[in-house]
């Protein structure tokens, strides 16, 4: 059966991921931030490329969640899981 | 709003000729695709193929890459190609655009969540997302609302995909007859083909199928962005995209479409980007793709990596822009304007016939993938929650896995009337329809996962109050084509705020919960026995330690065949 030690992450850990992850949806709900047509870049306007941008960011607030969380674990399970 | 009827861009009328060359290729990658849908009943063959385990969700065996490709296959869809463009082509960016930060927001919300469905229903070998509500609340009925919104929302986002092969035919100059019949046969045939290795293969055809799709895809979209580059230019493009957007309509004095949301806009962008996001993966489809992973971490992996498919999706959207700019006529070849054709007449004027058939083709089995896993995860939901849960109790595996097979036939005829009903010039509307309907299981499904303090009664009626208030509200709604059902915006109740219908019956659906989970807590109502454990949430990819768990709820199979 499952230990339940294998899956209480650190505090510290629950927080920094709880952020990561909630930056995108932040920053995507609030419409004013971006609702606007400049600053352009290679002729899109802001509210087109900022959104764009945003796909690539949220990759990255994704993947460090996760890599900070298999981090937490394998430190408390003496070994990759 | 008469997008379609802003005939100064319209210049050229379909001249009624089909293409051979293009239909040629079309048919080409069809018959491919068809080939591997057959095959892959053989591919990873299981000892056991008769069971809902291996035909609803692949023998839970695959792996990042496989459900990145299944996934991507069953979440960017015709949804992406057709409609989204369409919506863009017609009336900007709050009714297409949103689509883009929708596609972004679904991976942090399923980045929390998934993971503890993927094990719960790992450990206790649940298929669908009314199992797991079963176990976990203990209530038949409160199941039962779930698969059955679950079918019933399905319906109207395969409609949306049989209106994107629709527009490929139609962009190929066929279905011009006047003859009802011979109009659809075309679509009747991809359907019955479809519907066949469907039934044969189970989830193995669109796991195998979603390889093709995504080649064509990203071969079509890297040539188009060149392309629009080169000879439209993206300043171009907006330029013309904001210039038709502010064109006032003479009759009504309104503008076509909106460029860049203003204040007024701000509610709508957000809750239909918002609501379109946490119905998603309340859909049975995206639930057995996730479920089919054969670990926890492939979701959350996955939540990095299918990002990639929104830039795709924002660069598809712009292509309705790109129709506007080089002024591409949408009329169809039954001489009516129609922007779902946008896309597939872009692809037509501007390159060879040969590349056109690429793009047909990508689009095409772009529907036809995911049209096949809902239809499977629908099916799977009737054969688990219904058929065994209310009318054959004792149902052995194998008759439970031809339940689910006969489903997936009758869901796709379903889907067939929706496209009769629904009016296909606005067909981002269908998905938005189903995500009413599919957002009001959200508090069962989601919530549940962390508490069980909401009480079973009172998320049934929650539900139902949802149900209905989201199901009048989009009735209510009148587009130029139809009286009901035109529009997924309404105004929240008591202000003048327009927002997506799906999260007004949202707030409706928490407010009823909780004031009926106090009153039911205060009474001492019975709330049924939990099937799960908190350890089940944790659990991690499936050794002997899960599947030798002893009897599960309900007489629920375990994964691996072990019968409770």
């Amino acid at each position: 059966m499952t230990q339940p030690s294998r899956h209480r992450l650190s505090p510290g850990v629950a927080a920094a991921a709880g952020i990561l992850l909630a930056i995108p949806i932040i920053a995507l709900l609030w419409v004013p931030l971006y609702a606007r047509k400049d600053p352009e870049l290679w002729g899109f306007p802001f509210f087109y490329w900022y959104q764009m941008l945003w796909v690539i960011i949220c990759g990255f607030c994704t993947a460090g969640a996760y890599a900070l969380i298999q981090r937490d674990r394998r430190g408390r399970n003496g070994g990759p899981r | 709003m008469s997008a379609t009827a802003a005939s100064a861009d319209v210049v050229l009328a379909a001249d009624g000729k089909v293409d051979g060359v293009a239909l040629g290729v079309l048919l080409f990658f069809f018959l491919l695709v068809t080939i591997g849908g057959f095959w892959a009943a053989n591919w990873r063959k299981a000892d056991n193929p008769h069971s809902l385990d291996e035909w609803g969700l692949g023998g839970r065996s695959f792996g990042t890459v496989i459900t990145w490709f299944l996934l991507g296959g069953d979440l960017y869809t015709a949804y992406t190609f057709i409609a989204v463009p369409a919506a863009m082509f017609a009336t900007g960016a709050v009714t297409g655009f949103f689509a883009v930060a929708y596609t972004i927001l679904i991976y942090p919300i399923v980045f929390i969540f998934m993971p503890r469905m993927w094990s719960v229903s790992h450990s206790k070998g649940y298929v669908t997302a009314a199992d797991f509500v079963r176990g976990r609340f203990d209530s038949r009925f409160l199941a039962l609302a779930v698969a059955g919104t679950g079918i019933l929302a399905t319906m109207p986002y395969i409609a949306l995909q049989l209106v994107g092969i629709q527009a490929v035919l139609d962009s190929i100059g066929l279905g011009g007859e006047s003859n009802a019949f011979l109009r659809d046969l075309p679509l009747l045939i991809a359907f019955a083909v479809l519907a066949a290795y469907t039934y044969s293969s189970g989830l193995r055809a669109p796991a195998i199928i979603a390889f093709v799709k995504d080649t064509l895809i990203y071969l079509v979209i890297a040539v188009a962005i060149v392309y629009v580059g080169v000879h439209i230019g993206y300043g171009q493009l907006f330029d013309a995209a904001e210039a038709k957007m502010a064109t006032k309509n003479p009759a009504t004095g309104a503008a076509t479409g909106v460029f860049v949301p203003a204040s007024n806009n701000y509610w709508a962008y957000a809750t239909l980007a918002l609501g379109s996001a946490l119905a998603l993966f309340m859909y049975p489809h995206s639930m057995t793709a996730v479920l089919s992973g054969k670990s926890r971490n492939v979701i959350r992996r996955n939540t990095a990596i299918l990002p990639a498919y929104s830039l795709l999706l924002a660069m598809l959207a712009l292509l309705g822009y790109a129709a506007i700019a080089s002024k591409t006529s949408v009329i169809g070849v039954d001489g009516k304007p129609n922007p779902q054709l946008a896309v597939p007449h872009f692809f037509r004027d501007e390159f060879p016939s040969w590349f056109a058939g690429v793009a047909y083709a990508a689009i095409a089995i772009g529907a036809l993938v995911p049209a096949a896993i809902m239809s499977i995860a629908a099916a799977n939901m009737f054969s688990r929650n219904i058929y065994k849960e209310f009318l054959v109790p004792n149902a052995t595996h194998k008759q439970e896995a031809q339940a689910a097979k006969i489903t997936s036939l009758v869901v796709k005829f379903g889907a067939l009337i929706f496209v009769l009903v629904l009016d296909k010039q606005n067909a981002i509307n269908m998905q938005l329809l189903g995500g009413v309907w599919i957002l009001q299981t959200v508090l069962a499904i989601v919530v549940g996962l962390y508490t069980r303090w909401l009480h079973r009664w009172a998320l049934l009626a929650g539900w139902a109050v949802g149900m209905i208030y989201g199901t009048l509200a989009a009735y209510n709604q009148a587009s130029r084509v139809t009286k009901h059902f035109g529009g997924s915006l309404a105004n929240f109740p008591f202000t003048d705020t327009r927002v997506y219908i799906a999260l007004s019956a949202l707030v409706l659906n928490i407010v009823v919960t909780v004031v009926l989970t106090l009153v039911l807590r205060a009474m001492k109502a019975p709330e049924g026995v939990d099937a799960t454990t908190p350890e089940d949430y944790y659990a991690e990819k499936a050794g002997p330690e899960v599947t030798d768990l002893p009897g599960t709820e309900g007489g629920l199979p375990v994964p691996g065949g072990v019968r409770a």
